[in-house]
């Protein structure tokens, strides 16, 4: 079981016998009131999406999913490929199946699909992945807008902000959960 | 990523709101951050430390020094809330808080308005905020509005009809809160009497607490009120928040009894808690807490 404390974006919980994940979640908490936990579930298998108001005692259940690890192929056209590294069996899944995840996903990777009933519907990726800087506008000294972070591209095609030391070629440590930079990865 | 800029603005303006308060008589205090009793409310929870408790509020030690016959004071410290952590929370924030004697809740938001003016020019802001693109104009007159009225306006039911329901809090939050402090701040305020544990109820009004909440562009700044300054009915709701606590399961802790015996000694006054971190966010232009603390939990 989840409690309310515990809720987080990409959390997948279970309601009525159906796999939900948590595609958005705010933490509001009017002065001196108690904690509402904001959270919109999206039906893993139909899609369908509704928005709920949990406060801090009220619990989930955890998704009955069952998760392999497997790496990533390639893809083609809107098609990820992936491959159980031990039966050597092979899936795929589609972009809007993937989600963001496909901002994350580089050849070879290992994640963990996610099945329910025997169906891929999803990945779990790693919290952390390391990917290249393909784009990044070199940062102008003398700069006097003020601001801490520029735009860069990441061989994904997944545009972040970073700091303005970053410079194309460099690689960066990604958070997954947010998609937020975290560090430079040295080589 | 540390926001370096973010840094350097929030320290101006912590330095702007030391000199707002010094430059109008007010002492700046510094009391205990670990504390053996802090005061019971249902839906605040503190940390412990060694058998102590982290403060959640400076408010009862500050108390305790008008007791002591310290007319003006005020501070700038950590406080912690147990399990508090979203894009306006931080389980360790900064709090200011400033309480004066002989002066009630509505000289507090005429101290709030003096004091955001103050602080937009320092940081050369003129008299328009802007923020997550509203614009807030903070030169002419606040909106007061009391928590009856803005159910009225906004919600789908009364005030008394959220209460029966146990519905105040998702009503205040889905349906008033996106509304307040839109063109100019706005002033939340007279608090159902069970809604402000430690405010003084209103001597025309024995139905509202004298406390309000200072909302700008929504985003919920300050906390104040007119103290409550009778021991015994402060007990009596202390108990009340101490039993609401035990209903969801958890220890009340001690009754703070060195407070409660200083409190016939504190004279009329009024204070009020404000956010500093919520305000660095105003005053810089971001929707998000971690943009202007150097260090979050997670970054630690």
């Amino acid at each position: 079981m989840y409690s309310a404390s515990d809720f987080r974006k990409g959390l997948k919980v279970q309601i009525d016998g159906e796999p939900y994940i948590m595609t958005d979640f705010s933490f509001s908490k009017p002065g001196k009131g108690q904690a509402l936990y904001r959270a919109r579930l999206r039906n893993m298998i139909t899609g369908n999406a509704f928005e709920k108001t949990f406060r801090s005692n009220d619990k989930l259940e955890k998704a009955a999913l069952e998760e392999r690890t497997m790496q990533y192929l390639y893809k083609q056209g809107d098609e990820y490929f992936f491959m159980d590294n031990v039966s050597f069996e092979q899936l795929e899944m589609s972009k809007a199946q993937l989600g963001d995840a496909t901002n994350f996903l580089t050849d070879n990777m290992d994640v963990d699909v996610l099945q329910y009933n025997g169906r891929p519907i999803g990945v779990t990726l790693p919290n952390f992945v390391s990917l290249k800087v393909t784009q990044s506008d070199p940062w102008v000294k003398g700069d006097t807008s003020g601001s801490d972070s520029k735009p860069v591209t990441m061989e994904t095609g997944y545009v972040v902000q970073v700091p303005p030391f970053i410079e194309e070629g460099d690689k960066l440590q990604i958070d997954t959960r947010t998609g937020v930079y975290v560090t430079r990865v040295k080589e | 990523m540390i926001p370096t800029h973010g840094l350097h603005l929030r320290a101006v303006l912590i330095q702007a709101l030391r000199t707002f308060f010094i430059d109008r008589g007010y002492l700046e205090v510094e009391t205990p951050i670990r504390i053996p009793a802090p005061a019971p409310e249902a839906h605040i929870v503190p940390l412990t430390s060694e058998g102590c408790f982290l403060q959640t509020s400076p408010e009862l030690c500050m108390k305790r020094l008008l007791a002591a016959g310290i007319p003006k004071i005020f501070q700038l410290c950590k406080c912690f809330r147990k399990a508090e952590r979203g894009d306006r929370h931080l389980p360790e924030f900064t709090m200011l808080e400033w309480y004066a004697t002989g002066s009630d809740y509505r000289d507090l938001m005429a101290d709030c308005e003096a004091l955001l003016r103050h602080l937009a020019a320092a940081m050369g802001k003129g008299g328009v905020l802007e923020w997550q693109g509203c614009r807030i104009d903070l030169g002419s007159e606040w909106e007061r509005l009391t928590v009856a009225e803005a159910f009225r306006r906004y919600a789908p039911c009364t005030v008394e009809e959220a209460l029966a329901q146990d519905q105040f809090d998702e009503m205040l939050v889905e349906y008033v809160e996106p509304h307040l402090g839109m063109t100019t701040p706005t002033f939340l305020c007279d608090y159902p009497a069970t809604l402000g544990a430690l405010a003084r109820l209103s001597p025309t009004d024995p139905t509202v607490a004298e406390r309000f909440e200072l909302y700008v562009a929504g985003l919920e700044l300050a906390n104040g009120f007119s103290e409550l300054v009778d021991p015994v009915e402060q007990r009596a709701r202390f108990l009340a928040e101490q039993e609401g606590i035990r209903l969801q399961g958890r220890d009340p802790g001690p009754m703070p009894e060195r407070f409660l015996d200083g409190l016939e000694a504190m004279p009329p006054a009024a204070g009020i808690a404000l956010g500093v971190d919520r305000l660095v966010m105003l005053f810089t232009g971001v929707d998000s807490i971690d943009q202007v603390v150097a260090f979050t939990p997670e970054r630690l």
